[in-house]
C-alpha cells in the first residue's frame, strides 16, 4: 500500500523552460491548487489491495474468465498507539471499468496530463508467459499499476475533486450508469478528431513546442530502453539457462567417479540453483520495465494536451483574425467609408441601409462576443499551462524517486 | 630402446596424495576441518579452502622434490625459403646426474614435440603420455600465427613438458633428456624407427583388433567403461562451457547498447541528467567485468576441460594398444598350441610375448591411479578458479552499482541540510 507522496507538491523548485510573465501570481495558483487537490488524499488512504478471477457471460453472451481487483478505502486518521486501523469500504473493478474511467478523464479535462494505465496487452515482451493475462506475474503488476493511477489522481488538484471519480471508489454498481449519463461520450468523437487534425499555427508557443519535443524524446528514448532491455534479458536467460545443463552432466559424471563424486554431485545442485534463479531476476526487472513504461504512457498524454493547445491557439488565431475583420466591418459601417469589397455592402448598398440603431446594436452585440471568445480562449490557455507546468515538477521528481529502488534490483 | 627396463615397484615414484578431504566448499558443512566455524562470504570461503589446498601442496612437494624443471617461453617467428613456422624456447634446470650441465637452452618447434610424444608412446604403448596441443584450430579458423593462439599452444606445451617432468617413468626417457638439450634436434629425429616399421606395427594391430580377445580381465573392462563414459562427459562439459561463453558473448553485445540510450536521455534532462549519465556508466563498467570474466573461462576453464577432452582420446587409444598386446600374444599362444613345427622357438617368443602382455598390464595399472589423481586435481583447481572468478565478477557488479546508489541517496540529505541552513 503506498500514500501518495504529498511532501513533493511542496518543492515548486524547478519549472522548466519558460518565461513566465508573472511568475508569482502563478506560485500562488500553484499553492492554492494543491492545498485543494490533497483535500481527497487528507480524507482517505486508497489501495488496490488483492485480485480475483471471475468467470462470468460478456456483452455477446457468452463465458469468459477475467480478473477483479480489490479497492480499498480508509480514512487517513492516525491510528493510536496499540490500535488497530479501521476497517476499510471495498469494492471491486475490472480493467475494463478503469478504461472508461481515464477515457471520461481525458475527454472531460482535455488539458490536464491524465495519468496512465497500466498497459492493455503486454508490449516489450521478452517471454511468452509475461504477455499472458491471466498470469498471475501479470497480474501482480498491473495491480500495482492501477494503484499508481488512482493514487495519482486523487492526488492531482483538479481530477481529485471530480465526481465521478469519487464514484468510482465508493459505488460499485451504478457507477458505470453514471458515467455514461454525463454524456462523456459525444465528446469522445471530437477528440479523435482534433487530435488528428492537420492545421499550423502561425505563432506557436515557444513553451509547449519546447514540452512537445521533451516528450517526443522522452519517448524515444525510454522505447530503445525498453527494446534494449528485452533483448538483454533474453541473452541473460539464455547464460543462466546453459548453466542448468552442467547440472545435468556434473549429476551423470558423479555417478562414475569415486572420490570426486560427491563434490560433482553438489556442484551439480548449485547449477541447478543458479539456473532457476534467473526467473526471478527478471520478474523483478518487470516491474522496473512498468515504472519505465509508465512514462513512455505519459508521453502519449502530454502529447495530446499539447496538441489540444496547439488546436487552442489555432482557433485563438482564427477568432483574432476574424475580430481583426469585425473590426474594420465595424470601421467601415462607422465611417461609411467601403474599404474592402463586401457582398454585404453591397446589397445594403443597392438595397437600402440598416438604421442608426440596428447598427450599433449590431456592432455592440459584436463587440461583446468578440471579447467573450478572447476571454475564454486565454483563460483555458492559461489553465493548460499552470496545469503542465505543475506536472513537469511532479513528473520529474517521480522518475527519479521511482528509478532509485529499480536501480538496485538491477544489480 | 629406453623403457624397456621397468622397476617392478614405481612406489617410490609414485606421488602419495591424502584422500580428497577438501571438497566441502561444495557440501553443507558448518565447520571446517580444525573445527571453527565457517566464514560466511563466498569468496572468504574460498580463500580458507585455498589456503588448505595450498598446504596439502607444499606437503607434497617436500615429500618429492623435484629435480628438473622445464619452462616454455619466447615464441618466435622463423623463416626459411620453403616455410614459416614458430620456435619456442625451451629451458631446463637439472640436478641429475644423467645430465651433463645443470641448465640448457634449447629452440624447438610444434612439430619436435610431436617427435618426443611419438616416442615416448611407442617406447611405453601402456603409459598415459599427456596429450599437445591440436594441430590446426577446427573453430572459428584463427589464423596458425595469431597471438592468441600462440599463446594458448606455448601455454599448452609448457604443460606438456611438465607433465612429462613429474611423469616417474617418462622424465627418464633418453627421448626425453635427447628433446631438452641437444641442440639440433633433425639428426636424432631421423634415427629410430621409421616410417614403415611404423607401419607395420599400426597393420598388425588391426589385423589383431579384427580378430577380437579372448577375454580381457575385469579391471580393465571396468576401465573400458569408465574411459568410454568420461570421455562422454569431458566433451559435454566442455561443449556446455563453449556454449555459456558464446551467450555470455550475446550478452555482453546487447548489454552495450543501454549505455549511449541512457546517455542519449541524458542530454534531454536537467536533474535527471547526472544520475543518468551514473547509471551510464555503472552499465559500462558491468560490461568491462563481463569482459574479464569470459575472457577467464577462455582461457582458464576452456584449456583445462579441452586437455582432458584429448586425455580421453589418449586413454582409449593405451586400452586400444594393450589390447593388442594381449592379442598379439593370444594369437601366438594358439599357434602354439595347434602347431608342432618349431616348438622351441615358437615358446620362447610366446613367453617372450606373456611377460609383455604383464608389463603393460602392470604398467597401465600403476599409471592408472596416478593419471585419476592428476586428473582431479586440474579440474578441481580449474573449477575453483573459475567460482572464484564468478564470485569475484558478482561482487564487483554489486560493488559498482551500490556505490551508484550511495552517491544518490548522499544527494537528497545534502540538499535538506542546505535548506535548514537558509
Amino acid at each position: 500500500m503506498m500514500m501518495a507522496d504529498s511532501g513533493s507538491n511542496k518543492e515548486v523548485a524547478v519549472i522548466v523552460n519558460t518565461d513566465i510573465t508573472s511568475t508569482e501570481s502563478e506560485n500562488n495558483l500553484i499553492n492554492t491548487m494543491v492545498e485543494r487537490g490533497t483535500a481527497l488524499l487528507r480524507k482517505m488512504e486508497i489501495n488496490v489491495a488483492e485480485a480475483e478471477k471471475r468467470t462470468g457471460k460478456n456483452t455477446v453472451n457468452m463465458q469468459e474468465t477475467y480478473t477483479v481487483y480489490l479497492i480499498e478505502i480508509r480514512p487517513a486518521e492516525t491510528v493510536p498507539e496499540g490500535g488497530t486501523p479501521a476497517t476499510p469500504d471495498t469494492l471491486w473493478r475490472r480493467y475494463s471499468e478503469f478504461e472508461l474511467l481515464r477515457t471520461y478523464l481525458l475527454v472531460t479535462y482535455p488539458y490536464i496530463i491524465i495519468p496512465p494505465l497500466p498497459e492493455k496487452r503486454a508490449e516489450f515482451v521478452w517471454h511468452k508467459l509475461a504477455a499472458d493475462n491471466l498470469d498471475p506475474d501479470f497480474v501482480e503488476r498491473r495491480r500495482v499499476g492501477l494503484e499508481n493511477f488512482l493514487l495519482r489522481v486523487a492526488s492531482h488538484p483538479v481530477l481529485s475533486n471530480d465526481k465521478i471519480f469519487f464514484l468510482f471508489l465508493t459505488e460499485e454498481k451504478g457507477w458505470r450508469e453514471a458515467v455514461l449519463e454525463t454524456g462523456f461520450q459525444d465528446k469522445v468523437d471530437s477528440r479523435l478528431k482534433s487530435l488528428s487534425a492537420m492545421f499550423r499555427v502561425k505563432n506557436p508557443d515557444k513553451r509547449f513546442t519546447a514540452l512537445k519535443h521533451y516528450s517526443d524524446e522522452l519517448n524515444t528514448v525510454i522505447s530503445q530502453l525498453l527494446r534494449v532491455r528485452v533483448k538483454v534479458a533474453d541473452r541473460l536467460y539464455g547464460v543462466y539457462k546453459v548453466h542448468g545443463n552442467y547440472g545435468r552432466v556434473f549429476s551423470e559424471w558423479s555417478a562414475i567417479e569415486k572420490e570426486m563424486g560427491d563434490g560433482l554431485q553438489s556442484a551439480g545442485h548449485h547449477m541447478d540453483t543458479y539456473a532457476a534463479s534467473i526467473d526471478d531476476i527478471l520478474e523483478e526487472e518487470e516491474h522496473y520495465a512498468d515504472q519505465l513504461k509508465e512514462y513512455l504512457f505519459y508521453t502519449d498524454a502530454v502529447r495530446s494536451v499539447c496538441r489540444k493547445h496547439e488546436l487552442i491557439q489555432y482557433e485563438l488565431e482564427m477568432v483574432a483574425q476574424d475580430l481583426v475583420h469585425k473590426k474594420q466591418q465595424k470601421e467601415e459601417l462607422a465611417t461609411g467609408t467601403v474599404r474592402i469589397f463586401s457582398l454585404k455592402g453591397m446589397t445594403s448598398k443597392l438595397f437600402g441601409q440598416e438604421s442608426q440603431e440596428q447598427r450599433e446594436s449590431r456592432l455592440a452585440a459584436l463587440q461583446q462576443s468578440i471579447q467573450e471568445g478572447e476571454e475564454t480562449l486565454k483563460e483555458k490557455n492559461t489553465e493548460c499551462h499552470q496545469t503542465i507546468c505543475r506536472y513537469l515538477i511532479t513528473f520529474s521528481k517521480h522518475e527519479v524517486v521511482d528509478r532509485v529502488p529499480s536501480l538496485k534490483s538491477e544489480s | 630402446m629406453s623403457g624397456q627396463t621397468v622397476p617392478a615397484d614405481f612406489s617410490g615414484h609414485m606421488l602419495d596424495l591424502d584422500e580428497d578431504e577438501d571438497l566441502e566448499v561444495f557440501s553443507k558443512n558448518t565447520s571446517l576441518v580444525d573445527g571453527s566455524p565457517m566464514p560466511n562470504s563466498p569468496s572468504s570461503m574460498v580463500n580458507q579452502y585455498r589456503l588448505e589446498e595450498e598446504e596439502e601442496e607444499e606437503e607434497e612437494q617436500d615429500a618429492n622434490a623435484r629435480d628438473i624443471f622445464v619452462s616454455v617461453d619466447n615464441p618466435e617467428s622463423h623463416v626459411t625459403a620453403i616455410e614459416t613456422f614458430i620456435m619456442y624456447r625451451v629451458v631446463t634446470k637439472t640436478t641429475r646426474s644423467e645430465f651433463d650441465s645443470s641448465e640448457f637452452e634449447v629452440r624447438r618447434r610444434y612439430q619436435d614435440f610431436l617427435w618426443l610424444r611419438s616416442r615416448l608412446e611407442e617406447n611405453h604403448p601402456t603409459l598415459i603420455v599427456h596429450p599437445l596441443p591440436e594441430k590446426f584450430v577446427m573453430k572459428g579458423m584463427v589464423e596458425r600465427f595469431n597471438d592468441d593462439f600462440i599463446e594458448t599452444r606455448r601455454k599448452a606445451l609448457h604443460r606438456f613438458l611438465n607433465k612429462i617432468a613429474v611423469h616417474p617413468i617418462l622424465s627418464y626417457s633418453q627421448h626425453f633428456k635427447v628433446f631438452l638439450t641437444v641442440e639440433e634436434l633433425m639428426s636424432h629425429r631421423k634415427q629410430g624407427p621409421g616410417f614403415l616399421s611404423r607401419m607395420g606395427e599400426t597393420v598388425r594391430a588391426v589385423a589383431n583388433s579384427v580378430r577380437g580377445l579372448r577375454s580381457r580381465p575385469e579391471e580393465f573392462t571396468l576401465m573400458q567403461e569408465y574411459v568410454d563414459d568420461f570421455s562422454n562427459k569431458i566433451c559435454s562439459v566442455d561443449k556446455v562451457t563453449q556454449r555459456i561463453i558464446k551467450e555470455q558473448r550475446e550478452y555482453l553485445d546487447e548489454l552495450k547498447q543501454y549505455s549511449p540510450t541512457y546517455s542519449q536521455w541524458a542530454e534531454s534532462e536537467e536533474e535527471l541528467a547526472e544520475p543518468l549519465r551514473g547509471v551510464a556508466s555503472c552499465v559500462e563498467r558491468c560490461g568491462l567485468e563481463t569482459e574479464e570474466q569470459i575472457q577467464h573461462l577462455s582461457q582458464v576453464l576452456v584449456p583445462a576441460l579441452h586437455e582432458y577432452v584429448l586425455c580421453a582420446e589418449t586413454l582409449k587409444a593405451v586400452m586400444r594398444r594393450r589390447d593388442n598386446i594381449q592379442a598379439e600374444f593370444e594369437a601366438k599362444n594358439e599357434a602354439l598350441a595347434s602347431r608342432r613345427v618349431d616348438q622351441e622357438a615358437l615358446q620362447e617368443e610366446v613367453d617372450g610375448l606373456a611377460d609383455r602382455v604383464e608389463l603393460a598390464n602392470n604398467a597401465l595399472k600403476g599409471d592408472w591411479s596416478r593419471w585419476q589423481n592428476s586428473m582431479r586435481t586440474d579440474l578441481k583447481t580449474a573449477f575453483l578458479s573459475t567460482a572464484e572468478k564468478n564470485v569475484e565478477y558478482y561482487e564487483q557488479c554489486l560493488a559498482v552499482w551500490e556505490s551508484f546508489l550511495l552517491s544518490q541517496r548522499a544527494e537528497p540529505s545534502e540538499q535538506n541540510d542546505g535548506e535548514d541552513a537558509s
